[in-house]
């Protein structure tokens, strides 16, 4: 199989092209770093995706927060969802754990800013 | 009347940036004048991720990435004033401004920065033709009731314009439950990033449709729908594609415009396509002692470019106050039209020199040629560019000495 695809690592974007079968990669052309390498293997095999979002606080505020790596993209949706049914606490501070290992995975929930 | 060596105006990615970098180049006298309630800007909105990859070598999302300037200037203990709007700034470089606790003051400075960021262009700009019911925001307002304020605008919705604040809008409402059923782009190309385009659109099976714009807004109290249809190259609606798209919020992202009524006020030289001030290589402008840097200068698409040129800012404004040099050159940079601007627009002294510039149209297989009347002094082969991405190139100081019309050109030329 092969699978054509824009790396979302930086901002320059590169095409990448990845060559695969099941779960093993064959080639990867077009990345110009390591990391677009890795985006690309995952890409292909199990895409992944930083969440980014808000949560409230006890008392109503709002607190920006973000999965601390990438989570399985067909999680997206479920981990909205887990965000947005917590609440975090008045006093978080950012980079703060909220929620730990959300959705059975290793991804943490963690706080990015102030609550404002 | 109060004096401070340096005056920032904005206390935004910018103007932290500056002040740091002009306090660590020697100025410790500085005061940064914030009308918000919070140093940060309009990073406190963006709380996507993407930020800080050149400065920090980490992805950062639009808050982090400010707390890092924020921690900086309060570890420095450099001053600043919040819910202060500067009224007017001089050739004299007297400060006018006004909060609620000390009224209005004059602050005499030696040196000002101007850091004020840009707004969007708003709907009534647009020309849409229609009804005018509310459910129509600018996608950073709804950036900001969702992301600050916490409220959602609409549920079903479509965006005009598909500049990266636009994009990541899509995905925000989605993920907060909205349909979001078209992004709409006069241009046969986006604005954003590719990156935008494809982890806040095609994630999402958001339809990005190039080539397109809202014909008419419909709904009397609330926005019922719009009304898209496909523009010919002269970006006129082609009345047969026009189709009904049933919403009840309409996004605008559709460029964004330096912020710079304190600039004109004050007599400084605007470049009529940035929208800024007129510089030279230190981000000085055309008044003596007063700088511009970030978007107030020019739109960015990356805050770590912002970052940089209010580096630059800083330290020439520190350099400035203390130990003032003569101008040692005087060269023009022009550009050729497929290169749309350049900043710098002037270079006083001759060093090493990076030029930022951004291009008219998407081009491919070209080479970015810097001349000096006919003579080529510069060239670099590019695969691509594209008016969404900024470019830089960096002169040397020994190929400018020998500059001798008095000007260059920046451009581009078709690879054979």
């Amino acid at each position: 199989m092969t699978k054509e695809l824009t790396c979302i690592i930086c901002p320059k974007g590169c095409r990448i092209k990845v060559e695969y079968e099941g779960n093993n990669i064959i080639s990867v052309t077009g990345n110009s770093c390591k990391r677009g390498y890795a985006y690309a293997c995952d890409e292909a095999i199990d895409p992944k995706r930083t969440v980014t979002s808000t949560m409230r606080t006890v008392s109503g505020k709002l607190l920006p927060v973000k999965t601390d790596k990438p989570i399985q993209k067909k999680l997206i949706f479920e981990c909205m969802k887990a965000i947005n049914t917590s609440k975090a606490d008045d006093d978080t501070k950012i980079g703060d754990i909220i929620l730990s290992g959300v959705l059975g995975t290793d991804v943490n929930i963690v706080a990015t800013g102030p609550v404002r | 009347m109060k004096t401070t060596d340096l005056v920032i105006i904005g206390g935004g990615p910018a103007g932290m940036s500056a002040a740091v970098a002009a306090y660590e180049s020697g100025v410790k006298d500085i005061l940064i004048l914030e009308r918000d309630s919070s140093l940060g800007g309009i990073l406190q909105q963006c709380i996507h991720n993407g930020f800080g990859l050149h400065k920090f070598s980490e992805e950062l999302t639009g808050p982090e990435y400010a707390a890092r300037y924020e921690a900086r200037v309060k570890e420095l203990k450099i001053p600043y004033k919040l819910n202060t709007m500067v009224l007017e700034i001089n050739q004299n470089k007297e400060v006018t401004a006004i909060n609620s606790e000390e009224g209005i003051f004059t602050i005499q400075a030696k040196a000002i920065i101007l850091a004020m960021g840009c707004r969007e262009r708003p709907k009534g700009a647009l020309n849409i033709s229609g009804t005018r019911p509310s459910g129509i925001f600018t996608a950073g307002t709804a950036q900001k009731f969702v992301n600050m304020m916490g409220y959602m605008p609409g549920k079903s919705v479509v965006i005009l314009g598909s500049g990266d604040i636009g994009l990541i809008m899509a995905r925000r409402m989605t993920l907060e439950g909205a349909k979001v059923k078209a992004v709409c782009e006069l241009m046969p190309y986006s604005g954003g990033l590719e990156r935008n385009i494809e982890q806040c659109l095609r994630d999402f099976d958001i339809p990005l449709k190039l080539s397109c714009t809202v014909a008419e807004i419909h709904g009397k109290d609330r926005l019922e729908g719009v009304t898209i249809a496909n523009v010919d190259k002269n970006r006129c609606i082609i009345p047969e594609t026009k189709e009904y798209i049933e919403c009840d919020t309409l996004l605008l992202s559709c460029g964004l415009i330096p912020e710079n009524e304190l600039t004109k006020a004050c007599g400084i030289n605007i470049d009529r396509i940035t929208n800024g001030a007129d510089v030279d290589q230190n981000r000085e402008t055309s008044v003596e002692g007063i700088f511009a840097c970030g978007n107030v200068l020019h739109v960015h698409d990356l805050v770590d470019n912002v970052s940089e040129e209010a580096e630059t800012a800083g330290k020439g404004a520190a350099e400035y106050i203390l130990n003032r040099k003569n101008k040692s050159a005087s060269i023009r940079v022009k550009t050729d039209g497929k290169v749309r601007y350049c900043v710098p627009q002037r270079i006083t002294d001759i060093g090493d020199t990076t030029l930022f510039f951004r291009v008219s149209d998407i081009y491919k297989d070209v080479k970015i040629i810097v001349k000096d009347g006919e003579k080529e002094i510069f060239s670099r082969k590019k695969q691509k560019v594209a008016p969404g991405e900024m470019e830089s190139i960096m002169l040397k100081g020994d190929i400018l000495t020998e500059v001798d019309s008095g000007e260059i050109t920046v451009g581009l030329e078709k690879l054979q």
